[in-house]
């Protein structure tokens, strides 16, 4: 009997998540062993072309990391879509934009404006842009159109499971490749795989006193101490309102989280979760004095939604852009 | 007019694409190399507190994460004026010295090695890692796994996450080395370097002592004479985490040696319609086109730049190395300086990961290494700052302009591959100028060649798009001036 054919994508993404699924080291042969590869560009030599010719539904499952960013990569999530009977979003930026969506807070023109006129190095007198068809003396060069609005990949074609974390940890990435061989039964679509049903927190070892306080501090402006939760000690940790499977990596090295795992099951958006987490260890009743704490907050977009603007409620910020959003599924 | 796309992985994939266009002679008219992605952090990390860019700039690049981590770090500490306890200092420098070991070893032997150990023109096939372990024994090739395996835990245990590094901040680091867990970190160490000595060793008996290996990388389709750039130390010594920028120009005199808040006396980029990413140059020189020479502004920074823009390397093998290297490509024992023979990258990127290697384990073993004292609080005014670290691709340039409450008002990035962006393409069209000739078959070893042009730079458009270490997959399609498909040559 013919091997289930498998695929892995990427499109607007760092690489991380192609280096985590290496991460599993030398169980990728059991993969390799359990799967017929169809596509995986980083590793394997298959054209767009072979999976043209792969009758639609074919691939048993593909895992697509990346967000939408550009025409180019909206055209490969349709024709993988096509193509898979199982879609996964994998990692933070197929999931819900993760940092590349925090381009929403902006769009195209003011980006080319940035990278192509003002940065202090760029030498552009004559204002020139990236142009998807530009006319050299030998012939046409093309570029793919990119778009004013970052999109996760569930806002361009339907997805069966999703996959959280920047990037996701490579156990959890085996336990999700791993129940895969072992053909057991696919859980309910939309389910998210590879991560845990509760909350950062829940992880965390620190210890949780739901202390009352009168000001947050940002992370370089004190040592906070080693054993007490970060919250309760005045910095802005997305630990409440971030879905647990990390290990909690970033809270036990001092840090605080930032939510790269993304929304916690049962929650409709990440800033809203935050707000109601950050008003439980706010001493004071009066609206005044909790403005004014609330004001230390120095980025809430950046911070609450700094992995998943492009898959809050907010989208992006609005302006008076004539968005050129791929048309949705 | 006949057009050869030469596409990495296809063109619908993106993330480079070559275009090289032949005219009715069978001259190679030009070469392209095109970048078809762009993300904007430059524009949407304003707005974000400082202190955050540590951990949102490593998305730029989730193979090199730790270099966007360390420049970003280094820029925080002088957008607050702030200089980390030295033990900080050097807790983030032996992270990057892992980093350098295992990112090094994987070019080494995964991506550039197999055109040298395998051969250029052996079986496509044959031409990976699984033919560089056939060659090189297999317990080879578990000890290039269990390096990598190593350093990514040393990673995660200084850096907090094996990708995506999360312990630099302004003033230092979130968390140092219990004395109880030094011994594992010379373990690794010691590792790291004895692996060192036994690719030197690959690199002699393999390359080295093979006459036509030797050759092709003096041949003149490799070969380029542009201006050189490498981050030095004190003594004009290579450096990864700190320094000076020093630049020489294609006769190896110094052109310059700048501070990082000195870089755009220096540097300056170029912008063409045909592709998101832009042409960094020499600006005291100036952008004069894809051309070579001492008037041309075109600078490459690569393992073999660092090499020929320094003095020599901070540690003894590593330093014999170094000497070794110019004597044999130059055939002069003074070690005439710089080599433009491209492909003795290859080399310079073993000898880095000696020094590297030799680096960490000093650091390993410097009883400050434990210290507690790994974080200074910053209490000037937050404003400006310029962080700049030897990324493997290349030097790499943070900069940062914030409001007096440390919120970032600009950004500029000039990032490590984007350095060797016009030396790339110039290497592409030479390499097709001198391979590809009028009725002469296209050949599965002419494209590969093509490729080695390319690949020896290790690109990693990860920061602008992605090229990871593998076999690079190509197709080439001639087709007419209406675009009708005439001939295609794969390889596969």
């Amino acid at each position: 009997m013919a091997k289930p054919k498998v695929a892995l994508y990427w499109a607007a993404s760092c690489g991380g998540c192609e280096i985590c699924v290496i991460d599993i080291e030398d169980k990728i042969l059991d993969v390799a062993e359990a799967f017929d590869i169809v596509f995986w560009p980083c590793v394997m030599d298959f054209k767009v072309k072979d999976v043209e010719a792969i009758q639609d539904g074919d691939i048993l499952v593909t895992l697509f990391n990346g967000a939408i960013r550009n025409s180019e990569q909206e055209h490969m999530a349709r024709l993988l879509r096509r193509k898979s009977k199982v879609l996964v979003a994998f990692g933070s930026c197929a999931h819900e934009g993760c940092i590349p969506g925090l381009a929403n807070v902006t769009n195209k023109s003011e980006i080319f404006k940035t990278v192509y006129q003002e940065t202090s190095s760029t030498d552009n007198p004559n204002g020139v842009m990236p142009q998807t068809k530009t006319d050299m003396p030998e012939g046409v060069l093309e570029l793919p159109e990119f778009y004013d609005s970052v999109h996760a990949l569930d806002q361009v074609v339907d997805v069966d499971y999703y996959v959280p974390g920047c990037p996701p940890q490579s156990n959890q990435v085996w336990a999700v490749l791993d129940h895969l061989i072992q053909g057991k039964p696919l859980p309910e679509k939309g389910a998210v795989l590879g991560a845990g049903q509760k909350t950062c927190c829940d992880e965390c070892p620190r210890i949780r006193k739901e202390k009352k306080i009168k000001s947050f501090r940002r992370p370089h402006e004190f040592i906070p101490n080693p054993d007490e939760c970060l919250l309760d000690q005045g910095v802005v940790c997305m630990g409440p309102a971030t879905r647990d499977g990390c290990g909690a990596k970033c809270v036990k090295v001092g840090v605080p989280c930032r939510g790269c795992y993304g929304l916690p099951p049962g929650s409709k958006d990440m800033g809203m979760k935050m707000i109601s987490a950050l008003s439980s260890v706010i001493d004071s009743e009066d609206p005044e004095e909790i403005d004014r704490i609330l004001a230390q907050i120095v980025d809430p977009i950046g911070t609450f939604y700094r992995f998943n603007l492009a898959h809050s409620i907010l989208f992006r910020v609005q302006d008076d852009l004539k968005s050129k959003a791929p048309a949705g599924k | 007019m006949k057009r050869y796309t030469i596409d990495p992985i296809t063109r619908l994939e993106g993330h480079g694409k070559i275009e090289i266009f032949v005219n009715d002679d069978g001259e190679v008219a030009n070469a392209y190399l095109q970048i078809p992605e762009l993300r904007g952090f430059e524009r949407f990390c304003v707005g974000r507190p400082v202190e955050e860019m540590p951990r949102i700039t490593t998305r730029l690049c989730g193979v090199c994460p730790e270099a966007h981590h360390m420049a970003a770090a280094k820029a925080c500490d002088a957008v607050y004026h702030v200089d980390p306890p030295s033990a900080a200092k050097k807790l983030r420098e032996l992270l990057y010295s892992f980093f350098y070991c295992a990112d090094h070893t994987v070019h080494f032997y995964a991506l550039g090695g197999p055109d040298f150990v395998v051969g250029p023109d052996a079986p496509a096939s044959e031409r990976n890692i699984l033919g560089v372990i056939r060659k090189v024994g297999l317990d080879a090739g578990k000890k290039v796994i269990q390096l990598r395996a190593w350093c990514q835990e040393m990673i995660e245990k200084l850096g907090g996450k094996k990708i995506h590094q999360v312990t630099s901040l302004p003033g230092g680091v979130s968390v140092g080395l219990k004395p109880d867990e030094q011994p594992r970190a010379i373990e690794v160490a010691n590792y790291c370097a004895e692996f060192a000595k036994f690719t030197l060793k690959v690199l002699e008996d393999v390359v080295l002592k093979n006459k036509a290996y030797v050759d092709l990388i003096l041949g003149d389709v490799y070969n380029h004479k542009t201006y050189y750039m490498g981050l030095v130390d004190q003594n004009n010594k290579v450096n990864f985490y700190d320094g000076k920028v020093r630049v020489v120009d294609p006769d190896g005199n110094e052109h310059c040696k700048y501070s990082p808040n000195e870089y755009r006396n220096y540097i300056a980029e170029h912008v063409e319609p045909w592709t998101y990413l832009k042409f960094p140059y020499l600006k005291k020189v100036g952008w004069k086109g894809f051309v070579d020479g001492k008037d041309s502004g075109v600078y490459c920074a690569t393992p073999q730049s660092r090499l020929n823009a320094s003095d020599g390397m901070a540690t003894p093998l590593a330093q014999a190395e170094y000497e070794r290297m110019y004597e044999t490509l130059t055939g002069d024992k003074s070690g005439k300086k710089p080599i433009h023979a491209r492909l003795a990258t290859h080399w310079a990127r073993v000898i880095e990961l000696t020094y590297a290697a030799e680096n960490a384990l000093r650091l390993a073993q410097d009883p400050e290494i434990t210290s507690d004292k790994i974080r200074t609080i910053p209490t000037a005014k937050p404003d400006e700052g310029v962080g700049i670290v030897e990324a493997p691709r290349g030097t790499l340039t943070h900069h940062y302009c914030t409001d007096e409450k440390g919120i970032l008002t600009k950004v500029n990035l000039i990032v490590g591959t984007t350095n060797n962006y016009a030396p790339m393409s110039m290497s592409i069209k030479k390499a097709a100028q001198g391979l590809i000739k009028k009725g002469a078959q296209v050949t599965d070893a002419i494209l590969n060649m093509v490729e080695m042009a390319f690949r020896l730079y290790d690109p990693c458009f990860g920061c602008a798009t992605h090229t990871l270490p593998g076999q690079m997959p190509l197709i080439v399609t001639i087709r007419d001036l209406d675009g009708n498909v005439l001939q295609q040559f794969r390889r596969d």
